[in-house]
Parts: C-alpha cells; sequence; structure tokens
C-alpha cells in the first residue's frame, strides 16, 4: 500500500475513497484508529495502514436535537435530531461516527450493543466534497 | 513516575469573591471582574493593600470566539490597576481558572512570588444557543466535533453507555437534578436559586392563570418525566439535565502560608493537588469514566496522604447531571456503577454524610466555563471558614474538602483539596 503520512488527513482523505483505515506499530504490533503516526505504547514511529473491515457493535451513542450550525444546515433540529455514536470496531479499536439507519426519534429503540457494518457519507461536491464516517444496522 | 507531589513551600486561600452569574446584556467581562474584585478585597478580614498583589493569573476559555477579543491577560491587568506587573491568561476548557489556580500556586511555592490573584472569566450571553454550543464544541477533540457531537451530546453518550453497563436510568439522573436544585435557593449567588418543585409550581400557576388545561404532575419527577417542561436536547441528557451556560468572573487571593494569618484567620490551606489529561473516546480506556479525573485524584490523594473518605464534602463538575455520578466515583467517593443510588439514597444531600455541590453546582450556581473552576473552589473556602450561611454544612468539625473540575470532554481535568487547620 502507498504510504501517505499516518494523519488526520490521510484518515480523511481514505474517508473520501470509502476506506476506514487505521495504523499499526511494526514494533509492537498495536492497532489504533484513527491511525496515529506515533505508537503511544513502544514510543516507536514505525507504522503500517490497515484497512479495516468496517464491522462492529455500538458502545455509546447520542441523538442530538440541538446540534451546532453545520448540522442544522443538514436539515435536522429540534424535531429531526440526528444519531451519533462510538463504534467498536470487530479489530478492537474505537471510532466516532454518525449512526444511519436508525430513528433517532425513537432513541429507545436503539441499543448498545446492537452489530454495524460502515457507511461513507458524502456531503458537498468538488472542492468543497467532504466524507463523514457513519455506520448502520447490519 | 510514582513520585509523590509537594509543594515547596505552603500555600494559602485568603480572600475570594465572584460575581453573579447569570445573563447580562448589560454588563461585559470587565464588569464582572470589577464586581468579582471588590468582593475579594472585603473578604479580607484584615484587609489587603492591591499594590502588594505580585502577578495574575487568569483563566478564560474562549472569549475570543464568544465576544471577539483574545489577550484577557493585560486588559484585567490594567482593569484592577496591577499593570504593569505581570498577566498570564490560562486555558483548559472549561477547566480553565482551575489551571490559573493552579499556576498561582505553583508561582508561590516556588518562593518567587508571596501574593498573587488568580480567577476566570467568561461572557458567553451575547451569543445564540447555536452559537454557544459551536463555540464550546471548540473543545472537544477533532474526530469528536466531525461527526457532530456537542456537549450535551457527549454526556448523553456516557450516559447510554453508563446504562447498559449498570442498569441505570434517566430516573436516577433526576435524582442528581432534583439534589442540586435543592441546594441552590440557599445560595445568593445561583443562577437558578429554585427547587425543582418550586420551577413546577411556579409554572403550575402560570398555566392556571392563562387557563387551558392543567397538567397533573403528582410530584418532581412527574415533571421531570414531561417534554413539554424538560425536552430532550441530546438523548438522554434532556434541559434539566443540562447547566446554563452564560456570564461570570471569580477571583481568589492566594498567599504564602507562613504571612496568611496577616490576612485572615483562619486561612485555607492546600494540602493536595492534581491534574490529568483525556484522550477522547476512540481511545480511552473506558467511556463510563474519565482518566483525567483519576489521575488529578491520585496526584492530590498521594500529595495530601489521605483517602477518598477522608473528604468531608466536594465540589464536582456537574456540566451534565451524568456528569455528577461519573466524578463522585471517579474519585473514589463511591464505587464504580454505585453513584448513581448514592445520590438516591441521600447519600449527597447537604444534610447527607458526603455533600456534593452545596452551591446548587454547576447546574444551578451557573457555569460561565472559565471563571468555573475558581467559584468551585470559592464554594470549599467558604464552607471551611463556615460563612456559607443557609447551605452551610450541619457538620462542626468541617476540615477538609475538595473541588473537582473537568474542561472539554474529559480533556483536562483537576482535583484540589483543601484544609482548616
Amino acid at each position: 500500500m502507498e504510504e501517505r503520512p499516518f494523519s488526520d488527513l490521510s484518515y480523511v482523505q481514505y474517508l473520501n475513497e470509502e476506506k476506514l483505515m487505521g495504523s499499526r506499530c511494526k514494533h509492537c504490533d498495536a492497532l489504533y484508529t484513527p491511525p496515529r503516526s506515533i505508537c503511544i505504547k513502544c514510543y516507536k514511529s514505525d507504522m503500517e495502514w490497515v484497512e479495516m473491515k468496517g464491522n462492529g457493535k455500538l458502545a455509546a451513542f447520542t441523538c442530538i436535537a440541538v446540534g451546532p450550525p453545520r448540522m442544522i444546515a443538514e436539515g435536522y433540529d429540534r424535531n429531526n435530531p440526528y444519531c451519533v455514536g462510538v463504534v467498536e470496531l470487530d479489530e478492537g479499536t474505537r471510532v466516532d461516527a454518525r449512526i444511519e439507519g436508525v430513528d433517532p426519534k425513537k432513541p429507545e429503540t436503539i441499543k448498545v450493543g446492537m452489530a454495524l457494518k460502515v457507511k461513507f457519507l458524502h456531503r458537498g461536491e468538488g472542492e468543497t466534497r467532504v466524507t463523514y464516517l457513519a455506520f448502520t444496522p447490519q | 513516575m510514582g513520585k509523590q507531589k509537594k509543594l515547596g513551600r505552603g500555600v494559602t486561600i485568603v480572600g475570594a469573591g465572584m460575581s453573579k452569574f447569570g445573563m447580562f446584556k448589560d454588563k461585559d467581562s470587565k464588569d464582572l471582574f470589577a464586581e468579582a474584585f471588590n468582593e475579594m478585597l472585603s473578604s479580607v478580614d484584615k484587609g489587603v493593600d492591591p499594590d502588594d498583589i505580585e502577578a495574575l493569573y487568569l483563566g478564560n476559555f474562549s472569549n475570543d470566539f464568544f465576544v471577539h477579543q483574545a489577550h484577557w491577560g493585560p486588559i484585567i491587568s490594567d482593569l484592577i490597576g496591577l499593570a504593569p506587573k505581570p498577566s498570564t491568561r490560562t486555558e483548559g476548557a472549561c477547566a480553565s481558572s482551575a489551571l490559573a489556580f493552579r499556576e498561582g500556586v505553583f508561582a508561590i511555592a516556588s518562593g518567587f512570588y508571596d501574593m498573587v490573584l488568580v480567577g476566570g472569566v467568561e461572557e458567553m450571553s451575547k451569543c445564540s444557543t447555536e452559537e454557544v454550543a459551536e463555540g464550546l464544541a471548540l473543545a472537544t477533540v477533532p474526530y469528536e466535533g466531525n461527526v457532530g457531537f456537542t456537549f450535551p451530546g457527549v454526556f448523553g453518550l456516557i450516559a447510554t453507555a453508563y446504562f447498559a453497563e449498570y442498569g441505570a436510568s434517566h430516573e436516577d439522573l433526576m435524582n442528581v437534578t432534583i439534589k442540586s436544585h435543592n441546594n441552590a435557593p440557599l445560595n445568593p449567588k445561583a443562577q437558578i436559586p429554585f427547587s425543582i418543585r418550586d420551577l413546577m409550581n411556579n409554572k403550575l400557576a402560570r398555566i392556571k392563570k392563562k387557563g387551558g388545561p392543567v397538567p397533573q404532575w403528582e410530584d418532581e419527577k412527574a415533571f421531570l418525566r414531561d417534554i413539554s417542561v424538560n425536552p430532550v436536547v441530546a438523548w438522554p441528557m434532556h434541559l434539566y439535565d443540562c447547566c446554563p451556560i452564560r456570564d461570570g468572573a471569580s477571583w481568589m487571593l492566594v498567599v504564602a502560608e507562613d504571612m496568611a494569618r496577616n490576612f485572615t484567620d483562619p486561612p485555607i490551606h492546600i494540602i493536595g493537588m492534581g491534574q490529568g489529561s483525556g484522550r477522547g473516546f476512540h481511545a480511552a480506556d473506558s467511556i463510563t469514566s474519565f482518566e483525567a479525573t483519576k489521575n488529578a485524584a491520585k496526584e492530590a490523594y498521594g500529595m495530601s496522604g489521605l483517602k477518598p473518605e477522608d473528604i468531608q464534602f466536594s465540589e464536582v463538575h456537574d456540566c451534565f447531571s451524568m456528569a455528577e455520578i461519573i466524578h463522585i466515583e471517579d474519585l473514589g467517593f463511591f464505587k464504580p456503577g454505585e453513584g448513581y443510588k448514592a445520590v438516591s439514597d441521600g447519600l449527597t444531600r447537604l444534610d447527607g454524610p458526603k455533600p456534593i455541590n452545596t452551591s446548587g453546582g454547576l447546574k444551578c450556581k451557573g457555569h460561565p466555563v472559565g471563571a468555573t473552576g475558581v467559584s468551585q473552589l470559592l464554594e470549599v473556602w467558604k464552607q471551611l471558614r463556615r460563612e456559607a450561611g443557609q447551605r452551610q454544612i450541619p457538620n462542626e468539625n468541617l476540615r477538609i474538602g475538595a473541588a473537582h473540575n473537568l474542561g472539554g470532554t474529559g480533556g483536562t481535568c483537576t482535583f484540589t483539596i483543601l484544609e482548616r487547620r
């Protein structure tokens, strides 16, 4: 795999290409999502890219009714909340993500522990195109 | 590594003051500081000559964003006549002024200064709720902000994980809200000086006056269950699970222990201090605990030689109801998963064995983020000096209290133990 720097920017670029990537320390095998350039277990800076399978389970979530301007611009508000969560990947690491395919108006139907798979949400076009990491129920 | 932390020499607090916290269209940060400064000066029993103050440490999270003015150190230094003496601003999100306090204490402990002023300010009510949410979200870790987390959202997230792990529910969080609101009417500085029962009765009176169907709320919990008065902000955080974030300022006068009795009797001694950093939920060891708090507690208990059971009362950073439960567990007051039971059993009430947030907490006292850390220490200072008025803890032998301050999503936490000798 090509050697991009193990940075937040690379992580975002990969998301744009519909890849959820982490970094693994070649020295001690520790795995990180999002990627780290410095291993915080052995302090070496010798990493390799690893593509995550994109399966995991919901570790925690919330359904937000009062969001920041960016989310309001997407049409979310008090009557149309959105769900975000922390997902524990099958590989053992965690990521923050939007949770799609659930009903944020009925949060009691969303369960910690539910099985999820990755989904890439693209917003905007050209220069302003961004990709958000999301997960949906399997 | 495991070295026990200690100060180079003893440091004490001899004066403290805070402005009223709230929404002030006609007051800015300077006005609030002036108000707090005057209260601080008059709190020094034997008087103090402001000329003797050698330096200023000022906590402020983001007036840069909220009122488009940065670099507050010299502005406040000039306001109170301290310039050209040094002023330093500290930033640790909602823990900004606890960091200012620590820097002031370190400066005295090192022997460099004998008397410094520490404080904090925030001015947020000139922004809309959405702008405030955006400004505060600047203090989340980048991956959290990117996917649309807000601060209520972060604590909503912790709550769903906590509920799943320990079987608690939103009903349990209501006990925290009701407890804090019961302390609030006893604090003249509280932004919301009402119990939940007061708020419920006031609402009923307004509805009856206006005519129309009168809700049947049999108790405070029924009121809090009604989403027409307690709407969801970030499930399961409802409006009454969240603290109000507005304007305020706070000050403390910190002096070397060997000169403290020139100013007051009794001074309050700093016997334990700790701080920690967190890593965000993707990397943290646990979602239902703050490792920054645990590190702060470890340092402070180590320095003081005390255990959690020796702390007679504490202010903790209850920006949300859920936060208070996490903190009283992380600080070792209660075991993991048992904090919510302790609250429902009344153990943290003003007249309980471990009073928590006698001031009404951030929930009722208000949370002008940069001012909060020092205002929490001020409450502990007042309680130890038996100057807390109606909310004085009914314990004749009150000697040791503590304050816990949290910034960001647990990115910066402090824990400080104070003693009356």
